[in-house]
């Protein structure tokens, strides 16, 4: 079977982020992430500031530079759009290097850039430090709705075999001659993804068969997330109040 | 049971003259009866089509027959008497409207369906396994213990933590029969065990189920494996039961096969003893 290990954005080794209860990380990323969106953009050393706490945190999971850079490219077409607004914002304008640009509309795209990959960062570093799995179980902890942590829980488990379906249906096309760069051969392809949309369908009826079969009636039975102790909400709080003791310090000065 | 000279004497399984037809019209089950003893191992043969999968479904009252449920619908007044089928586990009726009885028979009869990625979909092999006994109110260390129980019957202890999409198919197959062990059910049904099975899992699997002391009920037309596992066998085509006897006389009933549209794989015989 080609399911690999397929753990796209966790990094399977051991740190004091990844012994981290799922829960505790969640609430610490949600609440810095909180932080640093509020921040006025105008506080340019605050941002600063927030990549240190980031680099320090990401030094702490053992998480390298070049593996937080290459997964943050992700942002790309958001940034693409920021670079846009110096050039059509209204209002005061400067001149760079022979351009007009709006003042407006680079603050704009500095908001933008900067709230957007600090984002970015503190995610990817909890999808580094925490499997999956283990985030479904922190955000059931963290008393998100059951409805969303099922419907995530099933993803989980069918993505890979629906993958697995598209790619044995892909080379079942390609083994009779279908060859992806005639654009007259897309209609293949096109019902190849409603075949796969039905299948997927008709998985969904068996599976709930099975699941009926077996007593289910409506709930899943619990996760069982450890409890965290205090020491570690006391840990995990440190990110979320650094962030916020930054933002506070530059308003002030 | 309390009385197990009591318990010897009701059947694990007993299906009188159910009827069912498909919200579409077409008929697939047109007056089943079938009774299984404790301890039997029957094997259920038939062609594609020939309504076994309906069958099943019958056994834990996820398709049920009579006119009085939701499934059936408006083809309520369909006039081959659909209302005087019944199905009875362990002596107790499967009644779809009343659940209490509902939840207790999908105790009873545990069915391993034929693909396992539709039954396992928790995220660890461990978890899957407890879907079922969690179900029945199991809580800690007894839910663990029932889910040891049942991966050790299956071979599969040290799977536990292990995702479903890492195994092996063949170990899938066995971790889905034990999420269904796991509930201890009077009656295992098995819908087509050795499908896709290289023939080294395939063997696993048949020692597995012959070292299950259960009631068991193999649907499938793989003749072979009916002949390894179960003493008992009964053809179902066309949605009754046509041939109900020791499966090594039924294989050998060239005839009887044929009309039937089963055959023995080629180069393979049975002689009645």
């Amino acid at each position: 079977m080609g399911a690999g290990h397929a753990h796209v954005l966790y990094l399977d080794h051991d740190s004091p982020v990844h012994r981290a209860a799922p829960h505790v990380k969640i609430a610490s990323m949600v609440l810095f992430t909180v932080v640093v969106v509020l921040t006025p953009r105008e506080e340019l050393w605050a941002f600063a500031g927030y990549t240190v706490l980031i680099a320090v945190v990401m030094g702490l999971a053992r998480v390298r530079p070049g593996w937080l850079l290459t997964r943050s490219l992700i942002e790309l077409p958001f940034v693409v759009f920021a670079l846009i607004l110096p050039f059509v914002g209204t209002g005061e304008t400067v001149r760079v290097l022979g351009l007009t640009l709006s003042v407006e509309g680079l603050y704009g795209a500095w908001n933008i850039l900067a709230k957007g990959t600090l984002g970015v960062w503190a995610s990817l570093l909890l999808a580094a430090t925490t499997t999956p799995r283990d985030l479904l179980l922190g955000l059931d902890r963290l008393r998100c709705p059951q409805l969303l942590t099922q419907i995530a829980t099933f993803m989980l488990r069918y993505l890979v075999v629906i993958l697995e379906e598209a790619r044995r249906m892909r080379i079942a096309r390609l083994s009779r001659g279908y060859d992806q760069r005639f654009l007259w051969q897309v209609k293949a392809f096109g019902i190849g993804i409603g075949s796969l949309f039905l299948r997927s369908y008709e998985r969904g009826e068996r599976v709930y068969l099975a699941m009926i079969s077996r007593g289910y009636t409506g709930r899943l039975p619990a996760g069982h997330a450890a409890p965290a102790g205090a020491l570690q909400w006391g840990a995990a709080a440190l990110l979320p109040l650094a962030a916020c003791a930054i933002a506070v310090a530059t308003v002030l000065t | 049971m309390t009385d197990a000279r009591l318990a010897d004497e009701v059947p694990s399984l007993r299906v009188r003259d159910v009827h069912y037809t498909y919200p579409d019209g077409q008929v697939a089950l047109r007056g089943v009866n079938l009774t299984i003893n404790r301890g039997e191992r029957v094997a259920l043969l038939g062609p594609n089509g020939a309504g076994k999968t309906t069958l099943v479904l019958h056994l834990n009252g996820i398709l049920h027959s009579g006119g009085h449920t939701h499934h059936s619908g408006g083809h309520g007044r369909a006039h081959h008497g659909g209302q005087s089928g019944r199905v009875e586990v362990a002596g107790l009726a499967v009644d779809p409207t009343d659940r209490k009885t509902l939840a207790e028979i999908r105790q009873r009869v545990g069915i391993v369906f034929q693909d396992p990625d539709d039954q396992l979909f928790m995220p660890t092999v461990a978890e899957d396994v407890a879907f079922g006994p969690a179900n029945l109110g199991l809580r800690g260390a007894e839910l663990a213990q029932r889910v040891d129980e049942a991966l050790a019957a299956v071979g599969m202890s040290e799977h536990r933590d292990r995702a479903p999409h890492h195994l092996s198919f063949g170990q899938r197959r066995r971790v889905a029969v034990a999420t269904v062990l796991a509930m201890r059910p009077e009656i295992l049904v098995l819908d087509e065990p050795s499908s896709n099975l290289d023939p080294a899992s395939r063997r696993e699997l048949a020692e597995i189920l012959l070292s299950l002391p259960v009631t068991m009920l193999m649907v499938t037309h793989d003749l072979p494996y009916a002949l390894q596992l179960c003493p008992r066998s009964v053809i179902l085509d066309n949605g009754v039961i046509v041939a109900d006897g020791d499966t090594r006389s039924l294989l050998a009933d060239a005839e009887l096969l044929a009309r039937h549209r089963l055959e023995l794989p080629y180069g393979f015989s049975v002689t009645a003893r």
